[in-house]
């Protein structure tokens, strides 16, 4: 039997299509909604950074993937609530043994210079990002999609024809995966997996991404690019569904400085910017429409080095149980923090998707609770007044994380008489002497390449590069393998949590949110997905 | 680049002080300054900022390091300067203790703009004095090599350095201590030129001294004038310095601090009501540059015959 | 005159690949590459990065090509951070703009700073020379990180006067608060340099005598005494504009101008050498040939100076 997977074309964006037309005239109102819309329909928002890139293939970065979601379209989209709907496929069937899927591609599918969007174009992308001649340093995503013979390809050990993906008729594209992958399909909501245009490749090399050469089948074209200035997206006219775009112009602007960023957005230069660390309770009291917190699937948190030259101290268990019980989450949510981030007690984010939060022996004491236990804990362990505890812990550069860092020094100064040394590193540095194990204590943060349990839990598999930790448990590493073919994982999941909780090879310190100041005019901002994948075609702003 | 060369400019303007008039010249000089009011309420003013740094942490209610967890981010607007909380400055960001950090940022920051203007004292003036006295090839190929070094962008070599090996206030120190001397070793160079003829240094290589004991007996001593000076007004400018490293993020680890430090996280602060966090370190910051500058000014105005 | 400049080039030649040899063996030591992320790539992965790039052959090969390329074609290589672009595009894009507003604070600097100190040293001992020097050390002592966002406070969030930021392609509006925040400390030195080296003149001989001829006063400044009193400031000048491009990391990061000092801060932190490499150069050579420049005005405005 093969299962037929249709998607439930979305009602919404037919409307929106419909009243597209309704833009033309003065007074347009929004299809769905019906409220009258601004005159002038530009979104302006802060990015930190530079975007490291707007290939597909290549992007790495948030920032740089916000933008290439605009002007690019994969298989499938995110919508507001971050379920799946058509993007470039307007459907898809997957094979009884879970190892083929065949994608059926819509036949007006358009690049930005007019020519169709064939899924010719979906193979060469795919083969390229895997490719050694592009070198992408996303090249390891295409792995995790275990497309047949990735991995091969990418090593340059066999030609890139031999990759899982091939394309019977123009309209039609299909992939070989090596093992069954439950969240395959959602993982090409991902810029990696984006079509690119081949002949544009060809002709400029590398250059083929600037404003003047690109060609884009997205909703957006890139017009403009300053780098460290500003880049600026305008509405394809050859998108499939242009129609339904009411955003004509998307402007990021680059504003190293958040606080600087901040009155900028306050001075109206801005639609959007990020609410610096604790000033989110007053902003949210002076402007109640404009300061935004909501969920999103990152965790932050420190791991022990738990390799065998890591500090003796952190191999006995009641130490890291200990050091573990006495941060005060809520200080450091409620006060450090204050923008509607969450306690985290358990490794994955509440908000993944179709996970339960185990419950877990620490979250539910109170904090004096813990602090006792915490106390006694180090205590059994042969630390105190005459036998301090001493460590050094490592964070990268950041305002936020400093406060962070410096809480929970003060925390188990002040709770346990333990002596924290803080050390800050610039970004790269940091990744370096954290991967080489070149630490004591560590911070970490992860946000889910897409929404499912095991992109958190797989950073404990004791052979995951991400492991830092070099924790190593057979039984968790079990319970993961088991999980990806499960009818039921919560079961491995909530096993996990619990062994972590137990084991505490990290210390979960809290779950982000975000927490925007975002302009009262401008709509149906995607608050209910969690990874943020956004689209400025889905926005609109409504007249004052 | 960063030392404002202009102030060799305003020490080549002394160049005539080193007139060696023996003891009379030190005396007339202290009667000099003594007259220039600015100058000895500078002094009057490092003073105090030196006493605050070295035993203000006594009167500190609170340690450095120490986080007041009801005062910490959102509420640290709470944290205002009050005499009875016992946080007289209030607050940083964080909610330490803000009179705690000053005094500590203020050492911090004189000891690096001391340690700085130390190092240019010794190195540059052996170098330059030996460059001078030494003359003829080794001069030029010495004084090639301060030139090649200052064309040098070191503010960018000091910023590779501190991201590639770490922070720590070691490295900042070998950096502020590398880009200090050079200006020095060219006045000091200058300087030397015009002593080593003289009849006292003459005198002495008749009878056989050897060079090195010349260079340390006879010609430092009498450029010590010009050194004093010249010294005095690099002093701030390697607190500013500091500072800018500190904007960078590259300053000195946590929980240590400096006033370039503390600056930077109070300035991010202004538009949020909480002016105290960046108007009690800048004040600092201020009054030591100002003190510096009056006193150095001060100095060359007394050292310099010329300007009476 | 001649012999002078040359003799200065040829010495340039040495001091730049010193320069080049210097920051490449420093950045070959430095720990964490170009391509660390969060997640740590496969070992394929990372090889086929590190062949793209060159970083996979011996060390002595990659700094010859690396100079070779430098020498022979103008070419500072692809940039590994923002991989559609060649460093060369980022440091055209970046160093227009740094120069514009470099070139304005420059010329702030100069006019404001020479005038209060000349207004200073005239006025010698009086209310007004209290004022103008401690206007000068106030500004020289200001961090320009404070100044910045007080100006954008003030100027667009409360006076609604100049956009927060930005560049725009060098509007006016837009290069205002970049200048004032970069030229204060630079006019506040000027100002002191003058003030010192005017004084000194006015005390001279020939101005006495000039004066004793019955000429009115400004006649005296403007056409005897202002001459000499600025050669001091001239040599300042060259190390200033200097200071000024490593200023400019400040007002980058600040107005988001997209200037090189952003552009080498952001590649120090992430380790693209080849940005880093091509900036510290541009601005080495950009230092010896100010500081000849300012030589050759020096020599031509003193006629005493013999080379």
């Amino acid at each position: 039997m093969t299962l037929k997977a249709t998607l439930r074309a979305s009602t919404a964006a037919a409307l929106i299509a419909m009243g597209g037309a309704a833009l033309a005239d003065g007074h347009a109102t929004h299809p769905v909604t019906g409220a009258t819309l601004a005159t002038e329909q530009v979104f302006t928002y802060r990015v930190l950074d530079e975007h490291s890139s707007l290939d597909p293939g290549v992007v790495e970065d948030v920032s740089g993937s916000e933008i290439v979601r605009d002007l690019f379209e994969g298989l499938m989209n995110d919508d507001a609530d971050g379920n799946l709907i058509p993007g470039v496929a307007t459907g898809y069937t997957v094979s009884d043994d879970k190892l083929t899927y065949t994608f059926t591609l819509r036949d007006n599918a358009k690049w930005s210079n007019g020519e169709p969007v064939t899924a010719g174009d979906f193979v060469y992308a795919w083969r390229r990002a895997a490719s050694p001649e592009l070198a992408s340093p996303y090249a390891w995503y295409m792995s995790l999609m275990a497309v047949e013979g990735v991995d091969a390809v990418i090593a340059g050990e066999a030609p890139l024809d031999s990759l899982g993906v091939s394309a019977p008729d123009d309209h039609t594209l299909v992939v070989q995966l090596s093992t069954p992958l439950p969240y395959f399909v959602q993982m090409t909501t991902h810029a990696t997996t984006f079509p690119v245009p081949q002949a544009v490749i060809e002709e400029f090399g590398d250059a083929w991404t600037q404003p003047d050469h690109i060609v884009s089948n997205g909703a957006y074209v890139l017009s403009e690019h300053v780098p460290q200035e500003r880049s600026v997206r305008v509405r394809n006219d050859m998108y499939w569904n242009n129609d339904a775009t009411i955003i004509e112009e998307v402007v990021a602007l680059v504003i190293n400085d958040e606080n600087q960023a901040l009155t900028r957005y306050l001075a109206g230069e801005l639609d959007r910017t990020e609410v610096p660390a604790g000033q989110y309770p007053r902003l949210s009291e002076e402007y109640p429409d404009e300061a935004l917190s909501f969920p999103r699937l990152c965790n932050y948190y420190y791991t022990f080095n738990l390799r065998e030259d890591g500090p003796e101290a952190f191999k006995d268990v009641r130490v890291r149980q200990a050091l573990a019980l006495a941060v005060d989450r809520d200080v450091i949510v409620d006060n450090v923090l204050a923008g509607g981030q969450s306690a985290a007690y358990t490794f994955t984010p509440a908000a993944t998707a179709d996970f339960t939060v185990p419950s877990v022996e620490m979250a539910a004491m109170t904090q004096d609770e813990r602090n006792a236990r915490a106390v006694e804990l180090l205590a059994e362990a042969g630390y105190g007044a005459d036998n301090p505890l001493a460590f050094e812990m490592l964070y990268n550069t950041s305002d936020a994380h400093r406060s962070i860092a410096v809480a929970m020094s003060q925390m188990w100064k002040q709770t346990l008489g333990v002596e924290a040394t803080l050390a800050n590193q610039e970004w790269q540095t940091f990744l370096e002497a954290r991967g080489n194990g070149d630490f004591e204590l560590a911070r970490g943060a992860w946000c889910g390449d897409y929404n499912e349990a095991s992109t958190f839990l797989d950073l404990l598999q004791s052979g995951s590069g991400y492991n830092d930790a070099k924790y190593d448990n057979a039984e968790v590493d079990e319970l993961l393998m088991g999980a990806r073919t499960a009818e039921e994982p919560q079961i491995n999941y909530t096993r996990i949590e619990e062994i972590i909780a137990e084991e505490m090879p990290v210390i979960p310190v809290y779950h982000y949110a975000g927490v925007y100041m975002l302009n009262d005019a401008l709509m149906n901002w995607p608050v209910d997905n969690v990874q943020q994948n956004w689209y400025s075609r889905d926005l609109y702003k409504v007249a004052e | 680049m960063i030392t404002k060369p202009g102030d060799v400019e305003l020490i080549a303007n002394a160049a005539g002080l080193a007139e060696v008039k023996g003891r009379s010249l030190w005396q007339d000089a202290r009667r000099r300054f003594m007259r220039n009011k600015a100058a000895v309420a500078g002094m009057i003013v490092l003073v105090f900022i030196g006493l605050f740094a070295v035993f203000g942490g006594f009167l500190a209610q609170y340690p450095n390091d120490y986080v007041d967890f009801t005062l910490t981010g959102a509420g640290a607007s709470n944290g205002v300067p009050s005499i009875e909380t016992g946080h007289y400055f209030g607050v940083d960001p964080d909610g330490r203790d803000l009179y705690a950090r000053t005094v500590q940022g203020t050492g911090i920051s004189l000891m690096v703009g001391i340690v700085g203007a130390m190092v240019a004292v010794v190195v540059g003036t052996l170098y330059g004095a030996t460059a001078g006295y030494v003359g003829g090839r080794t001069d030029g190929v010495m004084m090639r090599i301060v030139d090649i070094l200052m064309s040098i962008p070191f503010m960018f070599v000091l910023i590779l350095m501190l991201v590639i090996f770490g922070r720590s206030i070691l490295m900042l120190f070998i950096g502020i201590g590398l880009i200090s001397w050079l200006d020095m070793a060219r006045i000091a160079r200058g300087q030397t030129l015009t002593i080593k003829n003289k009849e006292f240094v003459e005198a002495a290589v008749a009878t056989g001294v050897r060079p090195m004991t010349i260079i340390l007996r006879h010609i430092v001593p009498n450029l010590l004038g010009i050194v004093i000076v010249y010294a005095t007004l690099l002093v701030p400018n390697m607190i500013i310095f500091e500072s800018f490293i500190s904007f960078l993020g590259l300053g000195v680890q946590e929980p240590m601090t400096s006033l370039g430090a503390l600056i930077n996280s109070g300035a991010g602060q202004m538009n949020y009501g909480r002016l105290w966090m960046l108007a009690y370190p800048l004040f600092f910051f201020l009054i030591t540059l100002f003190a510096f500058f009056f006193v150095g000014d001060g100095l060359r105005d007394a050292l310099d015959p010329k300007d009476r | 005159m001649y012999s002078f400049i040359l003799r200065r080039l040829m010495i340039a030649i040495p001091t730049i690949l010193i320069l080049v040899v210097f920051s490449f063996v420093l950045m070959y030591a430095a720990p964490g590459g170009p391509f660390n992320s969060e997640r740590p790539l496969p070992p394929e992965v990372m090889a086929n990065i590190e062949a793209k790039y060159g970083l996979d052959q011996p060390f002595l090969m990659q700094i010859f090509n690396y100079v070779w390329g430098v020498v022979t074609q103008f070419d500072f290589g692809p940039s590994f951070q923002y991989t559609s672009r060649t460093v060369n595009d980022v440091i055209a894009q970046g160093f227009p703009v740094t120069l514009t507003y470099g070139f304005w604070s420059a010329v702030v600097a100069l006019v404001f700073g020479v005038t209060l100190g000349v207004a200073a040293a005239i006025r010698h001992n009086t209310w007004l020379d209290y004022l103008a020097v401690g206007i000068s050390i106030g500004a020289q002592a200001l961090p320009n990180f404070v100044m910045a966002p007080i100006l954008v406070l003030i100027f667009t969030l409360w006076l609604g006067l100049l956009p927060g930021g930005g560049w725009n392609g060098g509007q006016w509006q837009y290069v205002v608060m970049p200048v004032i925040a970069l030229s204060t400390s630079y006019m506040a030195s000027i100002a002191r340099i003058t003030r010192s080296s005017m004084l000194e003149v006015m005390n001279s001989n020939f101005i006495r005598t000039a004066q004793a001829k019955g000429l009115p006063m400004h006649r005296v400044i403007l056409h005897h005494a202002l001459k000499p009193a600025l050669l001091p400031v001239i040599s300042y000048l060259g190390p200033a504009f200097v200071g000024m491009i490593t200023g400019s990391v400040v007002v980058d990061v600040f107005f988001s101008t997209g200037g090189i000092g952003q552009f080498f801060v952001n590649s120090a932190f992430n380790r693209d050498y080849a940005v880093i490499m091509g900036i510290t150069i541009l601005v080495g050579v950009l230092t010896i040939l100010l500081n000849l420049l300012v030589d050759i005005l020096y020599a031509w405005i003193d006629p005493k100076i013999r080379y």
